[in-house]
């Protein structure tokens, strides 16, 4: 899979899938639906842990992703935003976190194999979501004891090595570090993955998506997205670029940034524009799509998709955009 | 696109990235507690407000990297380290820039490298611990995602020299680049700013040899950075803003004309290079880039002309206001002994019993000082000191706990501590002995040439927990051996400790361990001693620590025994007919200006002073590193420092008060070599002979068997030579001088006094030897050699000593005794297993050919043994006896 992969982005602009979320919500889940035969006894409420959809409704997962594909994705992600012992804490499912992983990959490797088999001529891969927990490693949140750290880098390291594990073990072609706002954290996950890769003596392809936070140009933690770039450039991994937060249209000069220091390949997945006054966000397939060309007329990407809000018509119409285009010229990477 | 180049990228919450274009990379150092007194009081004071307003300051003034170290004795650098940075990181105008994590702990430089988002350097590795914990770091290093300052240090030790820079820096990037995949523009070189215009000779290139260092790093490795501590570069005229701030200027200006890319300056001490006045500079760059032979001493002189106002220094007393126990633990640990005597009689007056003081305070500052020594805060000299103060203390309590006729008060354990038959040699036993003393264990000292039953006997009956033993010659190896067997034929339980500098891990694993049921551990220096002991005693975990233990060696051996078995060796007849070969007839062969023998009475040690060598003194006090750089060693700098000032104390004082004796006797003979290895030497119509002993591993195409008769001319060749020998020494006194320390109980003092003896009989075997070369044999008269060459043996000829690796057998001295008459003529004794007392003492032999050299012997195989018993009139099993450690087996 991995050649393939490798052979794909040299080709053509690999295209990500969009919003879990979102496609999410439109089951209209409740509570019930969410703990499903298995925690109906559960101590705590679990609606809204996404996440634990993959074992109590693994068939709305598996409708998603096939979506996402039929649509024109190259790559899903697997449902495993929140995947590691620490977002898990919230839902005292800590225990849980292997088997959410495993299932998950295993749902997403499943859908992905099928539509191989229909048309080998564009093989389908599956990328192991590694979301950036609900904590940071390098901001305190007491604003009183700004020296203060609520989780350490070794906390981060185990528990996202826990997941990198799982994800393999399921089936994962990818592992996705996503949605960093503390680039510490997303070094821990890297630390992990490279541990991993050690254990078990594979090369697994690794993306890496910043996520920049407002207009300031900076992450949450404070980086600019060129000492983002710079401080995970370390690792030897296949993408770097940014996802959420931003819509296509504001991420484009950080994407410039990007685009022009790296030898690796360059993802963007925005959100369908900014949410409105409701929080929701409301960009148009058509508008997305019109946002994004001017990523491809500077040939800024290699790899693009949506983050919240973008569904399959947003995938498809960056998908039928993106056909007409070449990718991104990737640089010799010498080790 | 713009191909990304290999270019140093570092980023704090913006990037730096260092380009050929980009101005010096200046790295600020006032966050740095070994750099700056008012942040290390700031951390101190745990007043991290303040300390973070330095770094603020820093980065306004234009540092665009901050430099962050916490190690100092006295503070838990890991917990400072954490904490400041984790700080840092929340102020945005500071952590904008990259931060440079620096210890000499590889702790604290991980957890340094775990708070940090951004791409840091690490400030510093080396291959002084060896590749393997090399590569370890390296591989961590790039896992964490930060650049790195590699040192110009290697397991030799620093480099000091424009090949040695170079070829560290060579090895170091080579072993990163193609083993580690480490990325070749995140290595940062730091090749050792040292100081010159110190006044010593082979510090004249340091600025230089660093210039050119760099200018050869950045020619031939491709990418990667120069680095350094540029202040170091002045240290000589410290006090003397003016002529700093000009060398650091000018030295800058040539260094980075050579390369050097970035670095820690102190920008108060930074004059612009065009404003530095016309005859400074040029003073200034003489000295730096070594232009004249008195660059120096011109420098000096006119840095008198220049000089500001000195400060005086005062002493700070206000721990004097300080609670009893603060001042009784200040005292321990800074090894203060001038209020000790007042505070303890004041902590006498509150106690209930005088045992209860030392029960209590003064265990209690003890206790610091232990933790501070095991944690690596402290150093053995300060430790010393602190025992020093300890036994003055408990000194002053005896007479009242006495008349109270207190219990003793209960040790940790009891140890005893010999220096084994026939060896005179106790400076690194008497340390070891001090160190466990200050642990609270009770220590059981029978001093030197301690024969093995009564060490049997004393231990029998003080019950002692654990045995040391220690050693210098190579026969103290075999006494060991034998101690061994019979504390299993006596069936002993306790653990058996072996020290000394002969001794080594593969030689206990391999005879000492097998002949012991129980623990055999070898420990070199005394801080691992103290741990090694309370390993050994512990109640509950002693078990397991020995089964380790005795695996640990039985591993070693077995490894060590099959590495072994690849050494092929060859037949003596065939090592000799492999000799090394001089021409003979082509030869120059010079006739000593006056042969005979002659003598040096009462030798004035103040001409000796010159030919210290004074690194191998601060090894013997456990801090390593080559002088005078280890003055400036950013661990033990400091300690090395105050050592050193305290060892010149007593040198003056011991020259002033001629409180040590040195003699010496030495002769120049004709020689010739007869039966290959047999170099005979006439004096007055007597002959006696010297049997060499000739190297048998079997060797490269081309590479000779050498054996020291090779470097004299055989008769058969027709041609007269020369041989010489000596024996210098400069321990008499020494005993009394040291006994008279102890009586005050200041063994810091009494072990200061020996090894300054060695240091003296070594710098009289130096001294002698040139005199030798340039007089009284006069082969090298037009020598003139910096005492820097003089302890790397740049010179022609050699002085091998009987009992070192050229010629280990120690029965020779037996024959230089008889040919100078040694014993009658100036004291020097000879032990039964052949020590010279005093231990202060050097004998050898003068070797004039311009092509002999030192090599080693290596081992030798029985054909060799039983002709060398042969030769020597001996049994084999004498022959075999002297020469056991050089057996192949």
């Amino acid at each position: 899979m991995k050649e393939k992969l490798y052979q794909a982005l040299e080709e053509r602009i690999l295209v990500l899938d969009g919003a879990m979320g979102t496609m999410l919500q439109r089951y209209e889940f409740t509570e019930a639906d969410f703990r499903g035969e298995r925690f109906k006894d559960f101590h705590k409420p679990v609606k809204g842990n996404n996440d634990l959809l993959s074992i109590t409704q693994p068939h709305a997962i598996a409708e998603v992703h096939a979506k996402y594909f039929e649509a024109g994705a190259d790559i899903v992600e697997t449902n495993t935003f929140s995947g590691t012992t620490i977002a898990m804490a919230d839902y005292d499912m800590e225990d849980l976190v292997y088997e959410l992983n495993y299932e998950s990959a295993k749902i997403a490797k499943q859908v992905a194999e099928e539509f191989t088999k229909k048309e080998p001529y564009k093989p389908r891969f599956v990328a192991g979501a590694m979301g950036p927990t609900n904590k940071t490693a390098s901001l305190s949140p007491d604003v009183n004891d700004p020296g203060f750290r609520a989780i350490s880098f070794d906390e981060l390291r185990i528990a996202y090595k826990q997941q990198a594990e799982a994800l393999l073990d399921g089936g994962a072609d990818i592992l996705l570090v996503e949605t960093i706002f503390d680039t510490l954290n997303a070094k821990a996950a890297l630390f992990a993955i490279e541990e991993v890769m050690d254990e078990r003596n594979i090369e697994v392809p690794i993306m890496v998506s910043g996520t920049i936070t407002d207009a300031s140009g900076r992450t949450l933690s404070g980086q600019t997205a060129e000492a983002f770039l710079i401080s995970i450039s370390h690792v030897p991994i296949i993408s770097v670029g940014f996802n959420c937060a931003l819509g296509a249209k504001q991420l484009t000069p950080h994407l410039e940034i990007v685009a022009h220091r790296t030898p690796f390949a360059v993802s963007a997945y925005p959100n369908a524009g900014l949410p409105n006054a409701f929080g929701e966000y409301d960009e148009t397939p058509e508008q997305m799509a019109d946002q994004v060309k001017e990523y491809l007329d500077k040939e800024l990407i290699n790899i693009v998709g949506g983050c919240c809000g973008t569904t399959p018509p947003h995938i498809e119409a960056i998908a039928n955009l993106a056909k007409q285009y070449k990718p991104r010229p990737l640089a010799q990477i010498t080790a | 696109m713009e191909r990304a180049r290999k270019y140093l990228k570092l980023s704090g919450l913006e990037p730096l990235i260092i380009t050929p274009e980009s101005n010096f990379i200046n790295v600020g150092e006032r966050t740095n507690v070994a750099g700056s007194r008012k942040f290390l009081r700031l951390i101190k004071e745990e007043n991290f407000e303040e300390a973070l307003s330095i770094a603020r300051h820093q980065v306004e003034g234009g540092a665009q990297i901050i430099d962050i170290n916490m190690d100092d004795g006295l503070i838990d650098g890991k917990e400072a380290m954490v904490k400041f940075l984790n700080l840092i990181v929340a102020e945005p105008d500071i952590a904008r820039v990259p931060i440079m994590i620096d210890s000499s702990k590889w702790e604290i430089i991980e957890a340094g490298l775990q708070v940090v988002q951004g791409k840091c350097v690490v400030n510093s590795i080396s291959l002084k611990e060896g590749e393997e914990e090399f590569i370890r770091q390296a591989k961590l290093i790039k896992r964490y995602g930060a650049a790195v300052i590699i040192m110009a240090f290697d397991e030799v030790g620093q480099a000091d020299t424009y090949e040695r820079r170079i070829e560290i820096a060579e090895r170091s990037y080579r072993i990163l680049v193609d083993r580690v995949k480490f990325a070749p523009e995140d290595i940062i070189f730091d090749l050792n700013i040292f100081p010159v215009a110190t006044g010593m000779e082979e510090h004249r290139k340091n600025a230089l040899d660093f210039i050119e260092g760099t200018r050869w790093v950045r020619e031939n490795l491709p990418h990667c950075s120069v680095s350094g501590g540029v202040s170091n570069v002045s240290f000589s005229f410290r006090g003397n803003n003016t002529v700093r701030e000009a060398m650091h200027s000018a030295f800058l200006y040539h260094a980075i004309a050579a390369g050097m890319n970035m670095g820690i300056v102190n920008p108060a001490l930074l004059e612009v290079y065009d404003d530095i006045p016309e005859d400074l500079l040029e003073h200034v760059e003489d000295v730096l880039l070594d232009r004249r032979d008195d660059a120096t001493e011109r420098l000096l002189e006119f840095a008198e002309t220049v000089k500001g106002v000195k400060k005086e220094q005062k002493v700070d007393l206000s721990w004097r206001k300080e609670p009893l126990q603060d001042r009784i633990t200040r005292a321990l640990v800074k090894g203060i002994d001038e209020f000790i005597i007042e505070d303890v009689e004041e902590a006498r007056q509150n106690a209930q019993r005088p045992i209860e003081v030392i029960e209590g305070q003064l265990m209690t500052g003890m206790n610091v000082v232990g933790d501070l020594f095991g944690s690596g805060k402290m150093f053995l000299p300060q430790v010393v000191k602190s025992a020093r103060v300890m036994k003055k203390a408990v000194a002053y309590l005896e007479p009242y706990i006495s008349e109270e006729k207190d219990e003793v008060t209960a040790s940790a354990g009891k140890i005893l501590m010999a220096t084994v038959k026939g060896d005179v040699h106790d400076i690194g036993k008497n340390i070891v002995s001090v160190v466990l003393a200050c642990n609270n264990y009770e220590i059981v000292d029978l001093g030197v040439m301690v024969p093995p039953e009564r060490i049997i006997a004393e231990a029998k009956e003080h019950q002692v927990d654990i045995i040391g033993l220690s050693g210098l010659i190579t026969p103290s190896l075999d006494e060991m051996v034998f101690l061994a067997k019979e504390m299993q034929r006596q069936d002993f339980e306790v653990p058996l400790l072996i020290g000394g500098a002969t001794t080594s891990k593969a030689h206990t694993a391999v005879k000492i361990d097998p002949q012991y049921q129980h623990a055999v551990v070898h420990v070199n220096d005394a801080s691992r001693a103290v741990t090694v002991v309370g390993d050994l005693l512990q109640k509950d975990k002693k078990g397991n620590y020995i089964a380790s233990l005795k695996k640990d060696y039985a591993e070693f051996r077995e490894g060590f025994l099959n590495r072994q078995k690849i050494k092929t060796y060859v037949g003596i007849d065939e090592a000799r007919a492999n000799k090394y070969s001089i021409d003979w007839d082509e030869a120059e062969i010079v006739k000593p200006n006056r042969l005979g023998i002659q003598k040096l009475e009462d030798f004035d040690l103040e001409l000796l002073k010159p030919y210290i060598d004074w690194s191998p003194f601060f090894r013997s006090w456990d801090l390593h590193g080559r002088f005078p750089n280890i003055l400036e060693d950013e661990v033990v700098g400091q300690q090395a420092t105050d050592l050193f000032l305290d060892a010149e104390n007593m040198l003056q004082k011991i020259i002033d008060e001629k409180l040590l004796k040195a003699h010496a006797i030495f002769g120049l003979f004709e020689a010739n070599v007869v039966n290959d290895d047999d170099i005979v030497v006439r004096h007055n119509s007597e002959e006696h002979t010297f049997r060499t002993l000739r190297q048998q591993s079997k060797k490269a195409k081309g590479r000779p068997n050498l054996a020291l008769a090779d470097f004299v001319a055989p008769k058969a060749s027709g041609k007269q030579d020369y041989l010489g020998c000596f024996c210098v020494t400069a321990g008499f006194g020494t005993e009394e001088l040291a006994r008279s320390y102890e009586k005050e109980n200041d063994d810091y003092n009494s072990i200061m006094v020996k090894a300054l003896a060695d240091r003296l009989a070594e710098a009289f075997a130096e001294y002698l030897h040139k005199q030798i070369r340039k007089e009284h044999w006069g082969y090298a008269s037009e020598e003139n050699l910096s005492n820097e060459s003089l302890i790397k043996e740049e010179y022609k000829g050699i002085r091998p000593a009987p009992g070192y690796p050229a010629c280990p057998d120690h029965l020779e001295k037996k024959t230089i005794w008889e040919l100078l008459g040694v014993e009658g003529e100036i004291g020097v004794k000879l032990t039964e297993n052949l020590a010279m007392w005093p231990a202060a003492s050097v004998s050898g032999y003068y070797f004039g050919n311009p092509e002999s050299r030192y090599f080693g012997l290596g081992k030798i195989k029985e054909d060799q043994i039983a002709d060398f018993a042969e030769r020597k009139s001996i049994s084999v099993e004498e022959a075999t006896k002297w020469l056991r450690t050089n057996i192949a087996d």
